[in-house]
């Protein structure tokens, strides 16, 4: 096509600041030219720039305006869709003088745009849906009143515990009775399966490598400060990629689910480490799917394979590692997840709980199905499109995947009716705090049937000031580029983040978390035992979605 | 919330007297029903013990179904007792009570006790299922030596309408239950006490985790666990279920109810099994407020709480007479000549057992795991 303008370029084919996500408003008057924002910028969105403009000047005692043409130096923002300006606000938090900061741009076109070169756009974060979900829908209206005394939070015993492992149905218990009194009939042969008694909110699955050395040991130290001293159970899985090898061989491993996911990455050491293992893990959870990127494996960009991740997991640097979306040695869901179980089962002498995580699915009551009848499958994780990654396609993440409310509902109530509901705990994941409401987001799935929780997005940004959010900002979490220091490897970037500081917010997060638990069970009359599928609890103001969930409609 | 009155005695008494000591709760009740199970039976069904005994309400039209179903299935009467009734204003008269011993049919004559048991169970059921439309008929209770009243309206007043006072009526164990309706309609089948093949329990206070409990019970693949009309049939089936279905002895009901924590079980000598138990009956924790009253097949009478004891109880008597009541005054109307000192206020790691016969009192220490 002919330029409009004969042989002088125009714009035409650059994109204008409109079709961008944020647009950076930059105060010429307040800004003082010391360059920390567009040294910070991660993705490079402003520059500083020259240009030659029209200015009017006053100087002396009495206003004596003259306008002169001078060179100025700016700030700008660029217009290359690769160096777009993802909203994050680094730049606003290093300015002294408040001169800048990003603006939501609802009306941008960024998707129409982020394929160049076709490469389809990837990135890390969440679903990016700012809607009010269904957990943050579900109320809890069955409050004792008068009929029954309400519980007192800071006064009576609350137990919030919940088990993980798979729990003999009470017909089969080996009991014995002698003179009144019941012991284990140990001749009986009877595999008693491993139980762990865990808070029921759990870190979800963030490996090593997905997340930076400081935030990944800042979460570690937080999960054993929380078990050492404070005595709240609260276990954290590993995500692919193995775990420091030091850590395999400490007393503290026992408050680590070990992920073992389609790559593989980190087994090697972690074989390695089993003869010196001192302590158990909390389990191993046998990745075979994720949430936010149901179908896909995982995937480490090249830029984040630095030296310490090659080495955990076994791999050269900066090369890409995807693991595959299945396990490759495996083909049917009988064979591949029994199989694996059992293996995992017998590496650690049958000691340790083995439970599969997979998407939210509409095939998620296939797969519990099939654990039902497996007495060694510890559990079943769902994780629900809600949930977060470091790495996916933004086309996985937005579209692909079920909404967790119902599925971990449907596959609850088939327990129910196979009676197995206690026998093969659910954790649900996937949007659990999204706006925030961790407590009653946890509460409201457990009155859903699960018996706990999995978060991972959340405690990224309760504890380490994660800027993502649902207006895609930032979730450059890909790229290794993270503001935070959070999920990258770049020495440079991660030592922003102080490890201490983030184990001081997972404590506290998780205390108070505690408390917002008793809060909302003490009202209902609940103390003694998680009340995990007390659905008669939940009221919601829909009623398609109520009657969906076999809940109350309340308006 | 309801008033209970249980009396365990060595000699026969007559229903009137738990009923004159809910009388002196009555405070606490708002006479909207009265339950009363009646075991160890007295004055005509004396003779009859080996013969089950079913208890109903019916319309004319749900004795024809009752008659029919029961000649179908083999069942021959031996013996109906029906109550004298009264006019009481406030009551509305349903057209037929009923409590019939019937001998076995001849197929089952011979049969074991626990297929008998599960005979009469599945009796009871069939005929609920199809009296239950139109509220044509209820059966409550279909055992041996065991007899049930419910009706709908103050417990004196229903005691004056059944004609409870004229002697005819006696047995070892009575349990009474004056109903304080609060979230449920006023339901025959949501009448305490309950019973199911020879267990039997009333409680008050709601039962706040009786959703999973149910999903678990109603999950057991046993016919028996439904119903539900009222949260508190559930204590009733956990109890058979831990008992008669689990063979576990019955101190084990308090800790399948109540649970210890696990610095509490460790402990326990039995504490391998306990911690067994926690898991695998963690859907059939209660969490109160409840005080439960029950007996099991064999006479023994029973007092425990929830955790927390948000519901006070009171056991008291003397030996060959004890009274299990929510409140004092009631065992002061049930067994006035005894030492008051003497009583017990089980805390929450008790359970008061009373031996059949009344033979004695013993108070199991949960915490020890012993008496």
């Amino acid at each position: 096509m002919e330029p409009a303008a004969g042989s002088i370029l125009d714009h035409n084919h650059h994109l204008s600041l409109r079709e961008f996500p944020y647009i950076i408003r930059w105060r010429d008057d307040r800004c003082k030219r010391c360059g920390r924002c567009t040294a910070v910028c991660p993705v490079k969105a402003i520059a500083p720039s020259v240009k030659v403009q029209r200015i009017v000047r006053s100087e002396g005692p009495l206003p004596a305006p003259t306008a002169v043409r001078a060179t100025t130096h700016v700030v700008e923002q660029v217009t290359d869709i690769e160096r777009y300006c993802t909203g994050c606000g680094a730049c606003s938090l290093v300015c002294p003088n408040e001169a800048i900061e990003p603006e939501l741009n609802p009306q941008n076109k960024f998707l129409h745009y982020k394929n160049k070169g076709g490469d389809a756009y990837k990135r890390g974060g969440r679903r990016n849906d700012p809607s009010v979900s269904t957990l943050d829908r579900l109320k809890f209206t069955r409050i004792s009143m008068l009929t029954d005394p309400a519980l007192d939070a800071g006064r009576h015993e609350f137990r919030i515990r919940s088990l993980l492992g798979r729990i003999l149905p009470p017909e089969e218990m080996p009991l014995t009775l002698d003179n009144g009194v019941l012991g284990i009939d140990k001749k009986s042969g009877k595999f008693v399966p491993p139980v762990r008694e865990i808070f029921p909110i759990m870190i979800g699955s963030m490996s090593i490598g997905a997340l930076s050395p400081p935030m990944w040991e800042g979460l570690a130290m937080g999960i054993s400060y929380l078990n050492e001293v404070e005595g709240l159970p609260v276990v954290m899985a590993s995500g692919e990629g193995g775990m420091p090898p030091r850590l395999l061989r400490s007393k503290y491993l026992k408050y680590f689910i070990i992920q073992i996911a389609s790559g593989y990455f980190g087994w090697d050491e972690i074989i390695r480490a089993l003869p010196d293992m001192v302590e158990d893990p909390a389990a191993i959870e046998i990745k075979y799917g994720q949430g936010a990127k149901p179908g896909d494996g995982g995937l480490l960009m090249a830029q984040k394979v630095l030296k310490l991740i090659a080495k955990i997991r076994g791999v050269p640097q900066f090369v890409d590692l995807a693991s595959p979306p299945t396990h490759q040695t495996k083909y049917s869901i009988e064979e591949a997840v029994a199989k694996m179980i059992q293996s995992m089962s017998m590496a650690w002498g049958f000691r340790v709980p083995v439970y599969p995580k997979i998407s939210g699915s509409k095939t998620a009551k296939a797969v519990l199905n099939n654990l039902a009848r497996n007495p060694f499958a510890a559990g079943l994780c769902i994780d629900g499109e809600d949930g977060g990654t470091g790495a996916a396609y933004n086309v996985s993440m937005d579209k692909m995947g079920h909404p967790i409310a119902s599925n971990l509902r449907e596959c609850y109530l088939d327990l129910v009716k196979q009676g197995k509901q206690n026998e093969l705990p659910l954790i649900a994941a996937g949007g659990v705090g999204k706006k925030g409401n961790l407590a009653a987001n946890a509460a409201a799935l457990i009155m859903l049937g699960a018996s706990a929780v999995a978060v991972g997005k959340y405690i990224m940004q309760a504890a380490a000031d994660c800027f993502g959010d649902e207006y895609n900002r930032c979730n450059l979490c890909n790229t290794g580029k993270c503001p935070r220091g959070i999920t990258t490897q770049d020495p440079k970037l991660y030592r922003r983040l102080d490890s201490d500081k983030v184990a001081e917010r997972v404590v506290e997060v998780f205390k108070a978390a505690d408390v917002e638990l008793r809060k909302i069970f003490a009202p209902m009359g609940r103390s003694t035992e998680l009340p995990i599928g007390m659905s008669d609890g939940l009221s919601i103001d829909d009623k398609a979605m109520a009657e969906r969930l076999g809940i109350s409609y309340a308006c | 919330m309801c008033r209970l009155a249980a009396i365990t005695s060595n000699e026969y008494i007559s229903p009137m007297e738990p009923i004159m000591a809910l009388e002196t709760m009555k405070e606490g009740h708002d006479g909207s029903g009265l339950g009363l199970t009646l075991k160890n039976l007295g004055g005509a069904f004396e003779k009859l013990k080996k013969y089950p005994i079913m208890s109903g309400i019916c319309s004319m039209a749900g004795k024809k179904m009752l008659d029919d179903f029961m000649k179908k299935e083999g069942f021959t009467l031996k013996h109906e007792w029906k109550p004298k009734l009264k006019q009481v204003k406030g009551i509305v008269p349903h057209d037929y009570y009923f409590a019939r011993a019937y001998d076995y049919p001849a197929a089952f004559r011979n049969k074991s006790h626990q297929e008998k048991e599960d005979l009469l169970m599945n009796t009871r059921l069939s005929l609920r299922k199809i009296g239950e439309p139109g509220e044509a008929l209820f059966v409550f209770s279909f055992y041996p030596d065991v007899l049930t009243l419910k009706e709908v309206g103050d417990p004196l007043q229903v005691a004056d309408f059944f004609g409870l006072d004229d002697d005819r009526l006696k047995a070892k164990i009575i349990l009474a239950q004056g109903r304080q309706n609060t979230n449920y309609a006023i339901y025959l089948y949501a009448c305490h006490p309950f019973f199911i093949q020879g267990f039997c329990s009333m409680t008050n206070g709601e039962n706040t985790a009786f959703v999973p409990i149910r999903e678990f019970l109603s999950s057991r693949g046993f016919p028996g666990y439904m119903g539900y009309n009222s949260d508190s049939e559930v204590f009733t089936h956990i109890l058979h279920y831990a008992v008669r279905q689990l063979h576990l002895p019955l101190p084990y009901y308090k800790d399948i109810i109540t649970p210890l924590k696990s610095t509490e079980i460790d402990m326990r000598t039995d504490r391998e099994a306990l911690r067994l138990m926690k898991q695998s009956l963690r859907s059939l924790c209660i969490d109160g407020p409840n005080v439960i009253i029950g007996f099991t097949p064999d006479g023994t009478c029973f007092m425990v709480h929830d955790a927390k004891k948000l519901r006070p109880g009171v056991v008291g008597g003397i030996k060959g007479r004890y009274a299990l009541m929510s409140e004092e005054c009631g065992v002061d109307s049930a067994v006035p000549k005894r030492d008051r000192s003497k009583d017990l206020f089980p805390m929450k790691y008790d359970m008061v057992i009373v031996s059949p016969q009344a033979e004695e009192v013993k108070v199991w220490n949960q915490q020890q795991g012993q008496y």
